[in-house]
């Protein structure tokens, strides 16, 4: 017999559910500007705080405040507003041919645009990132082509990847974009080991590992963590919080942790939240991250704040398990908007020329979209040959798979 | 008798098992309030309340180790993984801890769990949405391992799987989840609604683990199955009017030997296919348990028609899958042997 009241499973629960009003009053926004920045070799310790705010720059009248702005020439700012806008504009165009059949599955990155396109501009030539699905502002900052990423997505003759992968699971090791795996977290853990053979090999390279919030429950996430911070490896660790993992809402992954920065803390690495919307500011947080990789300090923890914008893919339909205007509730906006509105109130910008920007780079994206359509779409014209199936799964292809391919009369 | 789906089936046998026994507890990536990418789950957490049906963080190894102590204490655990395709972080509480579980504790604890996975090919999932691991799991001592081929069975199995004391590997072709798919990927696909298969008796009832059924009588070839091929299988032999017998082994472990025997001495001739890798797959098991039992029977070597040995691909999908052609030729060359 026990004098203590039965026990009771605590399931955590997002704060609305479809037909509900949005709420995002836990999502504490503090002031653009109002976050410290510290030196890159500032005691772990010493600036815990940074692991439960959230950094900002560019605030509501489209000013760049604080001691995390100033870091980007205008030239720089129009560069990354147009790598956002491509992403978006591609999206849109792949989301369009995915429902022409053209493709059987595309996920966008609309209200991430921010984290991957600034990220990428904090690297330098070598540096390695491991990404996850919705970082292709990776690969369209770093200028890969975006012929050869349609071609990825219509698995067509030219694809470079000759159909082997589901469409947006991109691999360019020249842009510093790791192969893309299906499988969750994997890539977190490979990251800190590409890292730690930087340092063995006394390099000077840099890697960044990539992960969105659900998935940093998986076990290859701790695992990054305790290598990153046992051997100091050189490595940006990225977690793309976004408040969803297809229908689950973070508060699943992030349990009774405050934040998901505040994971890095018990490992000793410091960890830093920032406004993902916000250019400015994912760009300034990349680069003293970045800085700390470099100087042999050792590994970051940044938690980009975020929100998914639209479905999880193709195959997913949001309004089963949130409600529809939650986006337009969303408190840190847009990240496209903001960047042009900021460039606007600089006086770098304008109504008209972001208008005749839209324009150009639509037709930079429909001019590459319908040269990757001329060389095939999944089920219409050019396509990876049969007999590329049987490359490739080994150096030398070993006898018994000479036997299947000649079997299958290719 | 109500037509089902094989996935509202699968649903229905959840159903069935939680209302009638408190100790079973659904859980898994989006299977609460969602109700699982494929709607498996649905409705379960609404009826049965959040310490029953729960969405879970992201990580296999968590689900089914958390099953497994669960289970130690005298739960009874369903537990979803989104796709076979991941349960490989998982693979470790499977294989080390919940089918080791009775044996080393001499029965202290036991394990009676289900784990179910989505498998197979057949909807343009690549390599991380398409793979047929089944023999990963036969090969360990102390799991069961079941493949339904279409509703009715998949309930029967499924509340089995549940009320069985010792783990089980429950593997749902999702090809076939709204229908009877033969690998005609261009043809519209039948739904179960037409299908006598599709017709799933209400409340509970049990379909054997270890209990293969013949799917069609025949006297020329024995046509050994699971899952999605079951449906290949019989287009094959429709298609190239070899009388075949088709036999749908439906649990991998326990195998009904028996039944694969007493057909394939009648016929003296024996295909397997499976949508796995060749090498190490499950046919390789079935060719050496026929020749082992039947070898004075067979007037052929026994064939396997398989997916190739190389990762799931993408774009070549209908070229890697063993298709009715790849199949019918294979029954044809035999009888031609
Ligand atoms: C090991 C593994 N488990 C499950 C899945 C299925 N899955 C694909 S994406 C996803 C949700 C991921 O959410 P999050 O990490 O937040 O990334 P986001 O999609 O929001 O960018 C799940 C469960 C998978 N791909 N791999
Ligand atoms: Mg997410």
């Amino acid at each position: 017999m026990t004098d203590y009241a039965p026990l009771t499973l605590h399931v955590p629960e997002p704060a609305v559910r479809p037909g509900g009003t949005p709420d995002f009053s836990s999502v504490g926004v503090p002031r653009a500007g109002s976050v410290a920045r510290p030196e890159v070799n500032a005691d772990p310790e010493s600036i815990r705080d940074l692991a439960y705010s959230i950094i900002r720059v560019l605030n509501r009248d489209g000013k760049a405040i604080g001691p995390w702005g100033g870091l980007l020439s205008d030239e720089e700012l129009l560069e990354g507003l147009r790598h956002m806008m491509i992403l978006r504009t591609f999206d849109a165009r792949m989301l369009m041919a995915q429902r022409q059949g053209k493709t059987s599955f595309y996920m966008q990155h609309m209200g991430e645009e921010a984290v991957s396109c600034a990220f990428r501009k904090a690297l330098l030539p070598g540096d390695m990132n491991f990404p996850t699905y919705r970082q292709a502002g990776l690969l369209i900052a770093a200028g890969y082509s975006l012929g050869d990423m349609m071609c990825q997505i219509y698995s067509n003759e030219r694809d470079p990847l000759k159909g082997r992968q589901m469409p947006v699971l991109y691999s360019s090791k020249e842009d510093g974009f790791f192969s893309l795996s299906g499988n969750l977290a994997t890539q977190y853990i490979q990251a800190v080991g590409w890292a730690m053979a930087s340092a063995i090999k006394n390099d000077t390279k840099i890697a960044a590992a990539w992960i969105g919030d659900g998935a940093t429950a998986e076990s290859d996430f701790h695992a990054a963590l305790v290598f990153a911070s046992t051997y100091k490896a050189p490595v940006v660790l990225n977690i793309v919080n976004n408040q969803w993992a297809i229908s689950t809402f973070q508060g699943i992954a992030r349990g009774g942790s405050g934040t998901f920065a505040a994971r890095g803390l018990g490992f000793g690495i410091p960890a830093l939240r920032v406004d993902g919307n916000d250019y400015l500011a994912v760009h300034a947080v990349a680069k003293w991250a970045a800085e700390r990789a470099r100087r042999n300090l050792g590994p970051t923890l940044i938690e980009y704040v975020t929100y998914r914008v639209g479905a999880h893919s193709t195959s997913d339909d949001p309004s089963a398990y949130r409600p529809k205007t939650e986006s337009d509730a969303w408190p840190l906006g847009d990240p496209v908007i903001r960047l042009k509105n900021h460039l606007i109130t600089i006086g770098a910008w304008s109504d008209e020329r972001h208008k005749q920007a839209e324009a150009e780079v639509l037709d930079t994206v429909i001019t590459a979209q319908k040269e990757a359509e001329s060389h095939g779409t999944l089920h219409a014209g050019g396509k990876p040959s049969v007999r590329d199936m049987f490359e490739d799964v080994y150096a030398e292809m070993p006898p018994h798979l000479r036997w299947q391919r000649q079997q299958a009369g290719v | 008798m109500p037509r089902k789906t094989m996935i509202e089936a699968i649903r229905d046998a959840m159903d069935v098992m939680m209302d009638r026994d408190d100790n079973v507890v659904v859980f898994g990536e989006d299977v609460g309030f969602f109700g699982g990418v494929f709607r498996g789950t649905q409705g379960l957490q609404a009826k049965y309340g959040k310490s029953r049906c729960f969405d879970t963080p992201i990580n296999e190894s968590g689900i089914v180790g958390a099953a497994v102590g669960m289970a130690a204490y005298g739960l009874r655990p369903c537990v979803e993984i989104q796709f076979a395709d991941y349960m490989y972080p998982a693979y470790d509480q499977i294989v080390s801890e919940a089918a080791r579980l009775r044996y080393r504790s001499n029965g202290q604890f036991t394990c009676p769990l289900v784990v179910r996975m989505p498998t197979g090919g057949g909807i343009s999932g690549g390599q991380t949405h398409s793979q047929s691991p089944e023999a990963l799991f036969t090969h360990v001592s102390g799991l069961k391992t079941v493949v339904p081929s279409n509703p009715s069975d998949a309930k029967g199995l499924l509340i089995a799987a549940i009320e069985d004391p010792d783990p089980v590997i429950f593997l749902e072709p999702k090809r076939l989840y709204n229908g009877p798919f033969d690998g005609h990927h261009d043809r519209p696909i039948t739904p179960w609604s037409k299908h006598e298969l599709g017709e799933v008796p209400n409340g509970h009832y049990v379909v054997p683990p270890g209990k293969a059924i013949v799917r069609r009588q025949g006297a020329a070839l024995t046509l050994l199955a699971y899952g999605t091929m079951v449906h290949v299988g019989m287009a094959a032999v429709a298609e190239t009017g070899v009388d075949a017998e088709i036999i749908d082994l439906r649990t991998l472990l326990p195998l009904d030997l028996e039944t694969i025997e007493a057909s394939v001495r009648k016929t003296g001739r024996c295909v397997i296919i499976h949508e796995a890798t060749r090498t190490s797959g499950f046919g390789a098991e079935l060719s050496a348990l026929v020749q082992e039992t039947c070898f004075y029977h067979l007037e052929t070597p026994v064939r396997r028609v398989t997916g190739w040995d190389t990762p799931y691909p993408y774009a070549q999908e209908w070229d890697y899958f063993p298709g009715p052609a790849r199949v019918g030729r294979a029954l044809l060359e035999t009888m031609e042997q």
